[in-house]
């Protein structure tokens, strides 16, 4: 098994005649950190549902550990709009819904936060659990799987604690601070228990302040649950703080990657976030 | 408070309710309405906990309850006419020869197995319904809130019209419907039958899989990417919903002895999303609580309004029937007006809340008037 958990080939995500993400291919190693940018509209949340599983793409495939999670090529009416490249690359289509990505082992976390807003921070982390639970209605329903059960009540504790939400933990989520919400958001998806975190711009809202304890947060998170992260971020603090290597997207395509040093040279990202005095495009 | 003293509470109300019901049993003539009036309501909470198991817990807004009831019911009907007296049922249009089949078939079983006959025609009932549940389930789970609303509606009044349709003359007695359903001969059985069924359901929305069910009401997306499988958790919910709808329908044909298509109509579910929105949505006892209180005023604590009332010689106007239900939607209005979220909201019975609650009342029956005014300025 190679070192790469997840690689995107070629992907191309078409809506009617809008190309949102345009022939995106990226790979991301065992315990990196990867960041993905890009202006407003670049297409990387996109990007992010076409690998969770949101949407399928039109054209191109994703594998997870080397194992194919979607593959899809244009087909009916989207065989004449399609626009992008690598036309007739793929041939075959299968998709796994967003539960069974989880499942695999990958986690996500989302931009505008989506917490199960009436259940308290406890539930919504145990809710997590309940994916890996092999009894059936009938044994949950008469408490036949009470070990089971504990062990993901106790499970859920810890993460709790190692997040700092201990105190809050009978709390709505709703009620719970901005700050708390997003803790709580990353704590739900580590509970699945992912080898790769999707974080979906974790500092979105912060101060510098929250931003700089975001950071170390993240950088704990790899060491202490031995993950790869891949985010989408616009702090640029943050990103170029923490990430390995970085993916800049820019109206959908592709135009840089590398360390952060190398993206900050790179004249092409300079003039796709500052935008370029002349009509400069190619 | 400690567990052990809410164990003591719950005991000691499990016995109050065990002998009241006892009283009733034995006194069943004098305190007919009552009798006959809590039977009908701890069925309707069957129905209205199931109601909210899909709706409130799992945020499926389904109206397909009246049909599930009706196939439910017409199961254990079907199995519960004595075969003595099925030529007087079906007298019009004939039987079945499968029915009559059927009929001698049950006769020759041993008669222990005809003695809970009862609970298994309520079972077989359920199954039915769970099972055209699981079908209709497939097509119908893909759409969402108002959409599905409407889907199970048509569902419903589908099965009604099937039943009433003359091509089923021969099953279901076509619209003349049926009579002389034997049913439960005291009181317990019908309370002990609802209480396993609430009871499970209540189980089963606090195990795993109910918080999976509120995951899914809460966020879909969100669900989905906890590892949920939307499609099998609803048609899950789903099934087992239409199932005690189906079990309860079985019990309210038992209970009225006789039934035909236009118990079913849309209507009933009506009168159940009435119950489920009272009680509050999302809230298994509170939609307990509501069915017996919604139940026992429409039927009977509301009954004076219809009749004519003197005081001394002069006839108070308005009195007469019907009245009582523009009382009782009034008193809906105001039960909706000051309790939003219905009486209980999401919130489930529990000790401690009414702890809580005394507390709150003993403070403000204790504090001063003076001082409190004063205080407040």
């Amino acid at each position: 098994m190679s070192n790469c958990v997840l690689r995107v080939e070629n992907a191309t995500m078409q809506f009617g005649g809008v190309v949102a993400v345009d022939n995106l291919s990226l790979e991301v190693n065992h315990k990196e950190i990867v960041s993905l940018i890009g202006p407003n509209g670049a297409g990387k949340t996109t990007a992010f549902n076409i690998i969770t599983g949101v949407y399928a793409p039109t054209n191109g495939a994703v594998y997870f550990k080397d194992q194919m999670i979607t593959c899809n090529f244009p087909k009916g009416s989207m065989k004449k709009l399609y626009a992008g490249q690598n036309l007739g690359k793929y041939t075959t289509t299968m998709k796994k819904t967003p539960d069974q990505i989880t499942k695999l082992g990958m986690a996500r976390t989302f931009q505008n936060i989506r917490l199960f807003k009436e259940l308290t921070a406890f539930e919504n982390i145990l809710i997590a659990k309940h994916m890996r639970s092999k009894a059936n209605f009938l044994s949950a329903s008469f408490c036949l799987n009470y070990k089971e059960e504990k062990k993901a009540r106790e499970e859920t504790m810890q993460l709790l604690e190692i997040l700092g939400l201990l105190d809050v933990k009978d709390e709505r989520a709703d009620s719970l601070p901005y700050g708390q919400q997003r803790h709580l958001e990353i704590a739900r998806a580590l509970a699945t228990n992912p080898e790769l975190l999707l974080l979906d711009e974790p500092a979105a809202g912060m101060n510098p302040q929250e931003t700089a304890e975001l950071t170390a947060f993240i950088y704990d998170l790899r060491t202490k649950f031995n993950l790869t992260i891949f985010m989408i971020e616009h702090h640029m603090d943050l990103v170029m703080d923490i990430s390995d290597r970085i993916y800049v997207l820019d109206f959908g395509k592709l135009i840089a990657s590398g360390t952060p040093e190398e993206i900050q040279n790179n004249q092409r990202v300079i003039d796709a976030y500052l935008g370029v005095p002349e009509d400069g495009e190619e | 408070m400690k567990t052990s003293k809410k164990i003591i509470y719950t005991i000691i109300l499990s016995v109050l309710v065990l002998a009241f019901l006892f009283f009733l049993d034995v006194n069943k003539n004098q305190y007919g309405m009552a009798y006959t009036v809590l039977q009908k309501g701890i069925i309707m909470a069957v129905v209205a906990v199931s109601m909210n198991l899909v709706t409130g817990f799992t945020g499926l807004f389904s109206l397909g309850q009246a049909g599930f009831m009706a196939i439910g019911a017409y199961v254990t009907a079907i199995f519960l006419i004595p075969s003595e007296s099925i030529g007087d049922v079906y007298y019009i249009s004939g039987v079945s020869p499968v029915i009559l089949n059927f009929k001698t078939w049950m006769d020759s079983l041993p008669s222990w197995i005809q003695a809970i006959s009862p609970y298994i025609a309520l079972l077989i009932g359920g199954l039915a319904g769970a099972f055209c549940a699981a079908l209709i389930g497939i097509p119908v789970l893909r759409l969402k809130s108002d959409y599905l609303a409407i889907a199970t509606l048509g569902f419903s009044e589908i099965v009604r019209a099937v039943i009433s349709s003359p091509q089923m003359d021969t099953i279901t007695n076509g619209s003349y419907g049926l009579k002389k359903i034997q049913g439960f001969t005291s009181l317990f059985q019908t309370f002990a039958v609802a209480t396993v069924c609430i009871s499970f359901m209540i189980l089963l929305i606090r195990s795993t899989y109910g918080r999976a069910f509120k995951a899914i009401r809460e966020d879909e997306i969100a669900a989905e990417a906890m590892g949920i499988n939307l499609f099998k958790h609803k048609e899950l919910s789903f099934v087992i919903g239409s199932f005690f709808s189906a079990v309860s329908g079985g019990m309210l044909a038992m209970f009225m002895r006789s039934i035909d298509s236009k118990t079913f109509s849309i209507s009933l579910t009506y009168d159940i999303l009435l119950i489920v929105v009272i009680g509050g949505i999302g809230s298994a006892t509170g939609s307990i609580l509501s069915a017996l209180l919604v139940t026992v005023s429409k039927e009977w604590w509301l009954r004076f309004f219809d009749n004519p009332l003197y005081i001394g010689n002069f006839q108070v106007p308005l009195f007469r029937t019907g009245f009582r239900m523009v009382i009782f939607s009034i008193v809906l209005l105001i039960v909706v007006l000051f309790y939003q979220r219905g009486i209980m909201g999401r919130n489930e019975f529990s000790w401690d809340r009414i702890a809580e609650n005394l507390l709150k009342i003993k403070k403000l029956l204790r504090r001063n008037p003076k001082e409190g005014g004063s205080k407040n300025v």
